[in-house]
């Protein structure tokens, strides 16, 4: 086992991966932009390195600062928890040729499901179910015209390289795909959605039929170091404002035992096709109506939301993701127990879900029997408009839904925090509304709710 | 006389516009960026940008001054 690991992150991924490395007796590592120097995680750190300005590109995305960070400090692996650098092959092979070990799946893995056309043609060849979509990256609009008069409106259009919803959209006729299109080759050429994994110039699309009534469950494997891949339960991750995820429960209450079952089994099958290393997380689109799936992507990646498989699982992912990378045969019991829910609370104002940063002024967690927050801020922080809005998260965890239910009403309201606008109000408003309550929703919920 | 004010803390990414310009209802006169999501900042009125304050890559505070619209 390695003994130093650098945290290639921000906020409060990073204060949660440093606390598990800690845990195990190993020292933590972390770097931050002059942004973020008053943060929990970078205190908490054994070891504290400035890479740089605010701007991601000369911090958390300079490649060579954060080797150079490895180097000076010591550290033997890198972490790079998620968003930024968790899913860059190009990053993970730097990481393994300056001769650390990277805390993720082979850049091999990283290229082939990186890439959304990619990694939908290679799970159809799995044997996994895929919507009707295009083959091949769409690079203009003349194709992508031509395209979804084939696969027939309503179409979803996103960046074959992108992730986190930036760039999606629904195209509900041939005016709306004009517009989708620019949207998302816009954000193809901003955010480094741009097929970049497979290399290529320009934007490349994917177009996809767009299932209405759909809610978006995932399944949480481990690729374990004797090359055996474990499926940990599922996350339904229908609640969503612009494509991005706000709550996540695991179990889904919206699939059958039968549909579980077939879906479990289909990500271990995906996993396989890659041979897969380490925490990753199939994504799929559920027709609740129909009790189908399709394969919507594969993240190689820690989740945001993993820590609702960690309250019924009862495993550390992080401490698996390390012991994984370090070559550890290990044991991982994968019985799901009770019920848990993750709420994010943004930075942003629960009505129209616009960012609202600004300096905490009064931050107050709750605490009690179930209750887990994941958080990167503290009082007397500021959150600043240069990375996402996630100020924390606020898990619960119940022996039945009902429990798992009651017990995020009193936290909600136990969770204090003055300063930036925040969406806690939102999530109040989420467990009073019926179909959240009873379980039967989908991705169209706040939408309904915001009507 | 209006003037544009930033509604929140972010970064102008685009500046559309340039001081003379006429501009119309609903013309877009700058994108703001906070937190990974685009802001764009529309003009309310018809008229000219007399005056515009912020170029690209600055970080403007809420409330701060963005363009004044005669």
């Amino acid at each position: 086992m390695f003994e130093s690991v650098l945290v290639a992150n921000r906020g409060e991924i990073a204060r949660r991966i440093i606390r598990t490395v800690q845990r195990m007796g190993l020292r933590a590592v972390a770097v931050y932009s002059e942004a973020d120097a008053d943060l929990p995680f970078v205190k908490e750190a054994d070891e504290a390195i400035l890479l740089g300005p605010a701007n991601p590109a000369q911090s958390y995305l300079d490649a060579e600062k954060v080797l150079e960070a490895a180097r000076v400090s010591g550290a033997q692996a890198v972490h790079p928890g998620y968003g930024f650098f968790s899913e860059n092959a190009a990053f993970a092979r730097a990481v393994i040729e300056a001769g650390l070990v990277w805390v993720g799946p082979s850049p091999e893995a990283i290229e082939r499901m990186g890439d959304k056309i990619n990694a939908r043609n290679l799970m159809e060849e799995a044997g996994v179910p895929v919507a009707a979509g295009t083959r091949e990256p769409v690079t203009d609009l003349e194709k992508a015209v031509a395209a979804a008069a084939e696969i027939g409106y309503p179409v979803m259009v996103k960046t074959a390289g992108g992730g986190g919803g930036i760039g999606m959209g629904v195209a509900h006729d041939e005016a709306g795909l004009v517009k989708a299109f620019e949207t998302a080759a816009r954000a193809a050429a901003r955010f480094g959605g741009g097929g970049d994994a497979a290399g290529r110039e320009g934007p490349a699309i994917l177009l996809e039929r767009y299932i209405g009534r759909a809610r978006h469950v995932e399944v949480q494997i481990l690729g374990l170091a004797d090359g055996t891949v474990v499926a940990l339960g599922e996350r339904d991750c229908s609640v969503q404002r612009r494509h991005q995820k706000v709550v996540e429960e695991s179990p889904s209450p919206g699939i059958t035992p039968e549909l579980r079952e077939r879906m479990l089994a289909a990500a271990v099958r995906a996993g396989e096709a890659v041979g897969y290393l380490g925490a990753g997380t199939v994504e799929c689109l559920v027709d609740a109506d129909e009790q189908d799936f399709v394969f919507l992507e594969m993240n190689t990646r820690l989740q945001v939301e993993h820590p609702v498989t960690e309250l019924v699982t009862g495993v550390d992912l992080v401490e698996q993701q390390l012991r994984i990378a370090a070559g550890e045969r290990t044991e991982v019991p994968s019985a799901v127990r009770g019920h848990a829910i993750e709420f994010r609370v943004y930075a942003e104002d629960p009505k129209r879900f616009f960012p609202g940063p600004g300096r905490i002024v009064e931050w107050e967690e709750p605490s009690g029997e179930g209750v887990r927050v994941d958080s990167g801020y503290a009082g007397g922080n500021t959150v600043t408009p240069f990375y996402d809005p996630l100020m924390a998260k606020l898990c619960v965890y119940g022996e039945t839904r009902a429990e798992a239910l009651e017990r995020a009403r009193e936290a909600v309201a136990g969770f204090r925090v003055e300063g930036p606008k925040n969406n806690l109000p939102f999530c109040a408003e989420l467990l009073e509304r019926a179909e959240f309550v009873d379980g039967d929703y989908d991705t169209g919920l706040v939408a309904r709710m915001r009507a | 006389m209006a003037e544009v004010r930033a509604e929140m803390v972010a970064n102008v990414w685009k500046v559309l516009v340039s001081e003379g310009d006429t501009v119309e209802d609903g013309d877009t006169l700058v994108i703001l960026e906070s937190m990974k999501m685009e802001i764009p900042v529309i003009a309310e009125d018809d008229g000219v940008v007399a005056q515009l304050k912020v170029a690209e890559g600055d970080v403007i505070q809420e409330g701060d001054l963005i363009a004044v619209i005669e």
